[in-house]
C-alpha cells in the first residue's frame, strides 16, 4: 500500500493505482474529470488532457515537484506522492485550455443533441468553459452518418476519446470502425460503407463521452431530462441484463447499460456489466424487463432534477410476465 | 465540410513474382508479427495498381497479412505518401515547407501549375500527371525540389522543370 | 581543415561498396569490439566519449543503453530512426546514401553493445530509393560474415533489416516510430514505460539517430580518451551540420563542435556567406522546432562573446536570448525574407504533422496555423498575436509527446523576436500580401 494526498486528503491505495482512481476514492470534487480514460477499456487514457494535475511532491523518496502537469488517469501514484487538483491554479487554467481546444470545433449543437443532459462535455465546459469564443475561424465539420443501422456518428461532436474503438476492439469479435486520418483531420469512420453489426457494438454508444455515437432507435423521442431511469433486469443468454431502462410514461424510450457517477458501466461479480444489442435495441417492451426502481442519476447535470417515483402498474406487469 | 471521397476500382493481379517479393516482405520480421510489414506491402500494391489505393486492394493487403480491413484503412489513411484516390501517370509532390520556400518553392509550383494548367491536387486531363505540394522531404538544401516516382529533382530551375516534364512525356523517366 | 571522423572518406569512388569501404579503415571497429571487447567494455566507451544523441533531444548515448532493461529470455532491439523529417535536416540522407557501410558498421557494434540480435534501420518512406542502397550494402556485409550467423567467430549473432515509413514526421519520435514498425498509425505511446523497458513488441528497445550510430564508430577505432579531445568540453567530437535557406553553399558538413557560428556561416571552407550579396536577418540553427535568433543574436551572445557551434553555446541565454542545436537543421535567412510568412508555414507543417491523438496538438495546432495564415494574407488583428502567444503557451507542456512543445516554440520564439513584422503584416494588409512572394529570383548555388 501507497500513501497519496490528494488536495489535502490523505488516502491509502494499492501499489499501481492511477491518481485518477485513488482521486475516485475519495470522490467528491477532488476527483478530475476525465473524458477519455474508461477503466474497463485496456489502453485508454491520455488522448484529451482533460484530468491534468498538479504533483507538488513526487514521491517520499524524491520529493521534486514534477515541471509538467501529468495526466492523472495514466499515472501512477507513488509513495508520498502530493498532488493538487482543484486547489492548483495551474491546473485550473490548463484544463480551462484543453476545454478550449475541445470547444473550438466543436457545433455547440446542444439544442439538437440527444446527449444534452448527460453529455460530458457539457458539464466540462460548465465547470471550465470560457465566456465566449475566442475561435474566428470556420469550423471543422463532417456530415453525419449511420454506422449500422442502429447507431447514428455524429462526427462534428467527436473528441476523439478512442472510447468506442476499444469497444469495438475489446468487446467485439471483428471491429469495422477506426480513427482515419491524421491530425485535425482525424476522425472515426468505416471508410466505406459498413455496417457496425455485433452483438456488443451498442455500448460504443454508452462509451461515447459526447452526442456523437447515438442511439437510432431513441434519435429525437424524448430529451433524456424528461426520462425515467429505472435499475432493470431480465434474463439474457448474451449478456447479466443489467441495464437502465429509460421511460416515458409506462413507454420505454431507451435503454442503456447502468453508469455509475463517472459514466461508467457499473460492475457486477467483478465484471463490467456491458449489455448486448438485444436488450438496447430490441426490448423495449416494459413487460420484458423486471424493473426494479427508480435509478439515481449522481451527477450535476439536468437528470438528476428530476423527481419520480415507481409506477406501481408496471410492477405488477412485469412479475406477471415473468411467470 | 471534410469528406472523404472514395473511388472503386479492383484490386491488381499480383504476379508470382510480386507475391514472392511480399512473402520476402513479411519474413523480415519474427513470427507473429507480420502486421510489421504493413507499409512496405501498401507501398508495393501501389505501385502494382497505377499509384493509388483502392478499398479493394487494401482489402487485399487486409487478406494477405489477415487482419481487417479497417487496420488498413487506418494506416493507409495515417501516412501521407499514399494515395487513396486515383492519379496520373506521375506524381510531381513538390516540397513546399520553409527552407524550400526561402529558396523559391512557391515559384516553383505556381510555375508547374501554370505549364500543366493545373492546380495543386489536380491531374491534367490527359492523365499524365498529378500535382501535389508535400512537407520537408528531407533535401532541403537541395530545393526547390519534387519527388517523382522514387527520385528527387533537386534545384529546380523553369528550364529543368521543362526538361523532366518532356522526359516524362518521352517516357524516359522511371515511373516509379 | 577541421577535423573528418565520418566523412573523412566520403569523396573516394566507390566507397559505397563493401571493398573499397574496408580498404580505408572500415569494419575495424567491429573487429576490435567483437574480438577484445565485451558488450559492457563498449557501453562505457561511449559513455566515456560523451556522445549525446545527434536526432534532436542530445540525450547521452552511453546512459541510454545503460538503462535497457535485460530480462532473461526476453529479446532486446536496437531501432536505428532514419525518419529524418524535421525541416532543415538532411544530414542522414547523406550520410546513408554515400557511406551505408558506416550505419552498418555502427549498427553491428551498437547492437552488440546492447544485446540484440535482431535490428531495423527505419526510413522515411521518401528516401526508397536510400533503403535499396542500404540493401544492397547490408547483402553485401552478410556475404562478408559481418552480419548473420557467429559474426567473426565471436559467438554473437545479428540480423540487419530495413522498414520504411509511409510519410509521417511524427514517426521520427521514438515510440510513434515503434507503432509504425509495428504495422500501426505512427501515435505515439504515453511514457512511462519508456522504450528501454517496453518497446518494440512489447520487449526493451533503444532507439538511435543515424549519425549517433554512425558516431559509435569512430569512437570505438580511436577510444573514448582520444575522442572526448576533439570538440569543446561539453559537447565532444564532430557534428554533421545540414546547412540550407539562403546560402551561397548550402550542404552538409561535418564540423568540430566548437567552430565559431561566423566562421561556419562566411567561412570557405563551409557556407560561405550569405546568397546574392545579401545580408542575414535571422537563423533557426537546429531545425525548425528551435527557438528562431534574429541577426544580432546569431554570431554573438547577448554577452557579446563569439556564439560556437556547440550545444552549450547555442543553448547559451535559453529561450530568451538562445536556441539550441537540435539536429543541426541549420537554416539561414537572408534580409528579404519574412519570418512571420515561415513562422506561418512552419506552424502548417506542425498541423499537417500532427497526428491527432490529444486535443492541445490536434486543435491548438490547427488553430495557430488559421490565425497566422490570416495574419500573412492581411487579415490579422493585433490581438491575434497575443492570441497566438497565449495559445501557444496552452499547448506546450500539455501534450503527449513533444510534438506539440515543437508546434508551439517556433512560434513563440518568432513573436519573442519579431513582433514588430507580425505588427506590421497586421497594419499593412496590402503590402504584405506582395512581399516575399515572387521575391527571390536566383537559387542560390549548391555543392
Ligand atoms: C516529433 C518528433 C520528431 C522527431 N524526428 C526525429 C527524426 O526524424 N530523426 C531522429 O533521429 N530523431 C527524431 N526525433 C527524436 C527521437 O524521438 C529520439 O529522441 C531520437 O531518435 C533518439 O536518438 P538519439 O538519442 O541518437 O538522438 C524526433 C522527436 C520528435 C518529438
Ligand atoms: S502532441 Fe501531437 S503528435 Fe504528439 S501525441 Fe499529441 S497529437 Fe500526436
Ligand atoms: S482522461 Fe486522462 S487524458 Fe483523457
Ligand atoms: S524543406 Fe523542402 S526538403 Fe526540407
Amino acid at each position: 500500500m501507497v500513501k497519496v494526498t490528494i488536495d489535502g486528503i490523505e488516502i491509502e491505495v494499492e501499489e499501481g493505482t492511477t491518481i485518477l482512481n485513488a482521486a475516485r476514492m475519495i470522490g467528491g470534487n477532488v476527483v478530475p474529470p476525465a473524458m477519455c480514460y474508461y477503466s474497463s477499456l485496456e489502453g485508454s487514457g491520455g488522448n484529451c488532457r482533460t484530468c491534468l494535475v498538479e504533483i507538488a511532491e513526487g514521491s517520499t523518496r524524491d520529493p521534486r515537484p514534477m515541471p509538467k502537469l501529468m495526466v492523472s488517469c495514466s499515472t501512477q501514484v507513488q509513495d508520498g506522492m502530493v498532488v493538487k487538483n482543484k486547489t492548483s491554479q495551474r491546473v485550473h487554467e490548463n484544463r480551462g485550455a484543453v476545454t478550449e481546444f475541445l470547444l473550438i470545433n466543436h457545433p455547440l449543437d446542444c439544442p439538437v443533441c440527444d446527449q444534452a443532459g448527460e453529455c460530458h462535455l457539457q458539464d466540462l465546459s460548465f465547470d471550465h468553459g470560457g465566456a465566449g469564443s475566442r475561435f474566428e475561424e470556420e469550423k471543422r465539420t463532417f456530415e453525419p452518418i449511420d454506422i449500422g443501422n442502429k447507431i447514428k456518428l455524429h462526427m462534428n461532436r467527436c473528441i476523439l476519446c478512442y472510447r468506442c474503438v476499444k469497444v469495438a476492439e475489446q468487446l467485439t469479435e471483428k471491429r469495422v470502425h477506426g480513427v482515419l486520418h491524421r491530425g485535425e483531420h482525424a476522425e472515426i469512420s468505416t471508410y466505406i460503407q459498413k455496417a457496425v453489426e455485433s452483438d456488443f457494438s451498442g455500448n460504443m454508444i454508452d462509451v461515447c463521452p459526447v452526442g456523437a455515437l447515438t442511439d437510432r432507435t431513441f434519435r429525437f423521442k424524448s430529451r433524456v431530462w424528461f426520462l425515467k431511469p429505472m435499475n432493470a433486469t431480465r434474463e439474457c443468454k448474451k449478456c447479466p441484463g443489467h441495464a437502465t431502462v429509460w421511460m416515458f410514461g409506462e413507454e420505454i424510450y431507451r435503454v442503456t447499460g447502468r453508469k455509475d457517477a463517472y459514466g461508467e458501466i457499473e460492475r457486477l461479480d467483478g465484471k463490467t456489466a456491458w449489455i448486448c444489442d438485444d436488450c438496447r435495441f430490441e426490448t423495449k417492451d416494459p413487460k420484458q424487463w423486471n424493473i426494479e426502481g427508480p435509478r439515481k442519476i449522481n451527477r450535476h447535470s439536468v437528470i438528476s432534477q428530476n423527481h419520480y417515483e415507481i409506477p406501481n402498474p408496471l410492477k405488477t406487469n412485469v412479475k406477471k410476465s415473468l411467470k | 465540410m471534410i469528406k472523404t471521397v472514395i473511388t472503386q476500382q479492383d484490386r491488381p493481379v499480383l504476379s508470382p513474382e510480386k507475391m514472392a517479393e511480399i512473402q520476402g516482405v513479411i519474413q523480415q520480421f519474427p513470427e507473429g508479427k507480420s502486421k510489421s510489414a504493413i507499409l512496405r506491402i501498401l507501398h508495393i500494391v501501389e505501385r502494382e495498381a497505377g499509384g493509388w489505393l483502392s478499398p479493394d486492394t487494401m482489402d487485399m493487403v487486409a487478406e494477405i497479412l489477415s487482419i481487417e480491413p479497417i487496420e488498413v484503412y487506418e494506416v493507409a489513411t495515417f501516412y501521407t505518401m499514399f494515395n487513396l484516390n486515383p492519379v496520373g501517370k506521375y506524381v510531381l509532390e513538390v516540397c513546399q515547407t520553409g527552407p524550400c520556400m526561402l529558396v523559391g518553392s512557391d515559384q516553383t509550383i505556381e510555375y508547374i501549375e501554370k505549364t500543366l494548367d493545373i492546380k495543386v491536387g489536380e491531374t491534367t486531363a490527359d492523365g499524365m500527371f498529378t500535382l501535389k505540394t508535400s512537407e520537408c522531404l528531407g533535401a532541403c538544401g537541395y530545393g526547390p525540389l519534387l519527388k517523382c516516382g522514387i527520385h528527387y529533382h533537386e534545384h529546380l530551375t523553369n528550364d529543368s522543370i521543362d526538361t523532366l516534364l518532356t522526359a516524362c512525356r518521352n517516357g524516359e523517366v522511371e515511373k516509379y | 581543415m577541421g577535423r573528418k571522423l565520418l566523412l573523412e572518406h566520403i569523396d573516394v569512388p566507390g566507397i559505397e561498396t563493401f571493398d573499397v569501404w574496408r580498404k580505408h579503415g572500415g569494419y575495424l571497429s567491429v573487429e576490435k569490439a567483437l574480438k577484445n571487447m565485451s558488450p559492457d567494455d563498449v557501453v562505457n566507451e561511449v559513455k566515456n566519449s560523451g556522445l549525446r544523441g545527434r536526432g534532436g533531444a542530445g540525450f547521452p548515448t552511453g546512459m541510454k543503453w545503460s538503462f535497457l532493461a535485460k530480462p532473461e529470455g526476453v529479446p532486446r532491439y536496437l531501432l536505428c530512426n532514419a525518419d529524418e523529417s524535421e525541416p532543415g535536416t538532411f544530414k542522414d540522407r547523406y550520410l546513408m546514401e554515400k557511406l551505408p557501410h558506416l550505419l552498418i558498421e555502427g549498427m553491428i557494434v551498437s547492437s552488440y553493445a546492447l544485446g540484440a540480435n535482431l535490428s531495423y534501420i527505419y526510413i522515411r518512406g521518401e528516401y526508397m530509393w536510400i533503403l535499396e542502397i542500404l540493401e544492397k550494402a547490408i547483402a553485401e556485409a552478410y556475404a562478408k560474415g559481418f552480419l548473420g550467423k557467429n559474426i567473426l567467430g565471436s559467438g554473437f549473432d545479428l540480423d540487419l533489416r530495413v522498414a520504411p515509413g509511409g510519410g509521417a514526421y511524427i514517426c521520427g519520435e521514438e515510440t510513434a516510430l515503434i507503432e509504425s514498425l509495428e504495422g500501426k498509425r505512427g501515435n505515439p505511446r504515453m511514457k512511462p514505460p519508456f522504450p528501454a523497458v517496453k518497446g518494440l513488441w512489447g520487449c526493451p528497445t533503444v532507439v538511435n539517430n543515424v549519425e549517433s550510430l554512425a558516431t559509435v564508430v569512430p569512437i570505438i577505432n580511436m577510444g573514448a580518451d582520444e575522442y572526448v579531445k576533439i570538440g569543446t568540453e561539453k559537447s565532444a567530437g564532430t557534428k554533421l551540420i545540414s546547412a540550407c535557406g539562403n546560402l551561397v553553399r548550402p550542404g552538409v558538413y561535418e564540423i568540430e563542435m566548437g567552430i565559431s557560428v561566423e566562421e561556419f556561416i562566411y567561412g570557405d571552407e563551409w557556407c560561405r556567406g550569405i546568397a546574392n550579396n545579401k545580408q542575414i536577418k535571422a537563423l533557426i540553427p537546429g531545425g525548425s522546432s528551435v527557438p528562431i535568433l534574429p541577426a544580432h543574436l546569431i554570431t554573438k551572445l547577448a554577452t557579446g562573446e563569439d556564439r560556437l557551434m556547440s550545444y552549450e553555446s547555442l543553448s547559451e541565454g535559453g529561450f530568451a536570448t538562445g536556441s539550441m542545436l537540435g539536429s543541426g537543421g541549420f537554416i539561414v535567412f537572408d534580409e528579404d525574407q519574412s519570418v512571420v510568412r515561415n513562422t506561418w508555414n512552419f506552424a502548417r507543417f506542425y498541423a499537417h504533422e500532427s497526428c491527432g491523438q490529444c486535443s492541445p496538438c490536434r486543435e491548438g495546432t490547427g488553430w495557430m496555423q488559421r490565425v497566422l495564415h490570416r495574419i500573412v494574407n492581411g487579415q490579422g488583428n493585433m490581438r491575434d498575436i497575443d492570441l497566438l502567444a497565449d495559445i501557444n503557451k496552452k499547448i506546450e507542456g500539455n501534450t503527449i509527446c513533444p510534438l506539440g512543445d515543437a508546434a508551439a516554440w517556433p512560434v513563440a520564439a518568432a513573436i519573442r523576436h519579431f513582433r514588430e513584422e507580425f505588427e506590421w503584416y497586421v497594419n499593412h494588409p496590402e503590402e504584405a500580401l506582395k512581399r516575399n512572394y515572387g521575391m527571390l529570383k536566383n537559387t542560390p548555388t549548391t555543392v
